[in-house]
């Protein structure tokens, strides 16, 4: 369990009474989106296809990342007003991104009353150095990482979802693979440690040796493991699903496709069934075109390398 | 016995936790043939309008549906106390439930996120310290029929209801390794003639 004494007045004790913003609701909540699709909208009207074709839940945005990409500038936490639209136009939950660092944006998105906050490396980075310090805020944050150090890092700031950064925008899932294996791989790893070189592991991770030791002694991360970035088709989906990630959001792969609801619902199907060919098999025929997809290789801007 | 869990979407795998940890055989419930070898359902916490549409498109509504009429019984968390109630308040249109407990149910009853929130309760039929109940989003439960027997309340609203076979909670047991509620439901399974005093 992560270290959540700096929000409860008596450490260690059950609440008595009531008790809103701890860590274990803003884990809940994560614990209850899995299985599940989160899907970028941009208006009210992309929210309610969304919510039609069964997703868990919206992120709310000015522009989707390929269109962040295309169109470059500084891309911001989207107008407060936009994300009122779209928490009014659906009844599942709705989640906003804000710039790393950018703490002032987290308290207006609180203010607000989003139901979980992306600090995230799709907008443009507010601070070089520090990430948002999460404990401050009852509104639970999701975090991108590259690595099992980064996530580590993320979740002692107080994030209580981490999702692979993957490469938004670009429709190409290698990035997100690459992550989620490395974040599994180390795990995998440290659950076969001795507690000796848990010591080394917390140091070559960058990350706090407690938060080590637990996945030590658990085998898993202390939130549940979401994937993000590039999933642009069922198959996508259905692969990160069975390379470990316990829900999948799609950002551009929806609304950048020929036929959005149809691609949305079957991507909610392929990451239900993510493990069962024949249905998998079923929701990938007669989608349309999926969204166009760019090479990594040939990226101005690579945004998974922001964040640190 | 064998106890299923519908997972379709959400927090299942916490409950086939529960289930292990009561050395009681779980199985994943995805399509109608996952039904034929068990013996009780549990619905968990998830996503209530993504379930119900994932529960139509697979034709598990209508298979879980007649499993339930015939007695089957079922424990839902949450999501699943939706899907089992008669009536749901703010929900989507197309959102179906089974009808299965006479109860009228407001969906994200308290608020959003940030009313989410946690709190001790004491359940009839549930000994020991309190219970640590924790409500994601969670429904309320507005009406309440005779022959529901009310376990427990938070601020005068129920929070744990039984009719006969079927037991809900508006909170996530699936979140604590607090495994009474679970034993509750499955005690009650053992014995249909079951009273509370048993329990």
């Amino acid at each position: 369990m992560v270290d959540d004494t700096p929000r409860q007045a008596k450490p260690g004790a059950p609440a008595q009474g009531p008790e809103t913003g701890t860590f274990t609701v803003k884990r809940g909540l994560a614990e209850m989106l899995k299985g599940g699709v989160i899907m970028d909208v941009v208006t009210p009207e992309h929210a309610r296809i969304a919510e039609d074709a069964g997703a868990v839940a919206v992120m709310a945005l000015e522009r989707v990342p390929a269109d962040i990409r295309k169109q470059g500038g500084v891309a911001r936490m989207s107008d407060p007003e936009m994300i009122e639209g779209i928490k009014d136009a659906v009844t599942i939950p709705v989640m906003a991104k804000v710039r790393i660092g950018h703490f002032a944006e987290a308290q207006i998105l609180e203010a607000l009353g989003v139901d979980y906050i992306d600090e995230s490396e799709v907008l443009t980075p507010a601070d070089e150095v520090h990430h948002i310090d999460k404990w401050l805020f009852a509104v639970p944050f999701v975090c991108g990482a590259n690595d099992l150090g980064e996530a580590l890092r993320r979740i002692s700031e107080g994030a209580a979802m981490i999702r692979s950064k993957g490469e938004a925008g670009t429709g190409n899932i290698v990035e997100a693979v690459r992550h989620l294996r490395s974040i599994r791989g180390d795990m995998a790893k440290i659950t076969g440690a001795d507690s000796a070189e848990l010591f080394e592991w917390a140091k070559h991770l960058r990350a706090p040796l407690g938060l080590v030791q637990e996945v030590g002694r658990t085998g898993c991360l202390p939130v549940p493991l979401f994937c993000a970035g590039g999933v642009a088709t069922p198959a996508d989906a259905a692969l990160v699903m069975q390379l470990g990630a316990e829900s999948v959001f799609v950002g551009s792969g929806i609304f950048k496709s020929e036929e959005p609801s149809t691609m949305a619902k079957a991507i909610v199907e392929a990451t239900t069934n993510f493990g069962d060919p024949d249905i998998l098999l079923k929701v990938s025929t007669g989608l349309g075109h999926a969204m166009p997809g760019l090479e990594i290789e040939d990226l101005q801007t690579k945004l998974a390398e922001r964040g640190w | 016995m064998k106890a299923g869990v519908l997972a379709l979407q959400g927090a299942y795998g916490l409950h086939l936790d529960a289930l292990d940890r009561l050395r009681i055989p779980g199985k994943e419930v995805r399509k109608a043939g996952d039904l034929d070898d068990i013996e009780l359902l549990i619905i968990p916490g998830g996503e209530s309008t993504t379930i119900s549409m994932l529960l139509d498109r697979s034709g598990l509504f209508e298979a879980i549906d007649e499993r339930i009429s015939a007695g089957m019984p079922v424990f839902g968390t949450c999501a699943g106390a939706i899907l089992l109630c008669s009536r749901v308040r703010d929900g989507r249109p197309d959102q179906r439930s089974f009808g299965a407990i006479d109860i009228t149910v407001r969906r994200n009853g308290y608020g959003g996120q940030l009313q989410s929130f946690e709190a001790d309760l004491d359940i009839d039929g549930v000994k020991g310290p309190p219970y640590h109940g924790i409500f994601i989003r969670a429904p309320v439960v507005e009406q309440v029929a005779p022959g529901v027997e009310v376990l427990a309340s938070v601020r005068g609203d129920p929070v744990v209801c039984r009719q006969g076979p079927v037991m809900i909670t508006t909170f996530h047991p699936e979140l604590t390794d607090d495994d009474r509620l679970h034993q509750l439901f499955l005690r009650q399974t053992d014995d249909p003639g079951r009273s509370l005093a048993t329990a």
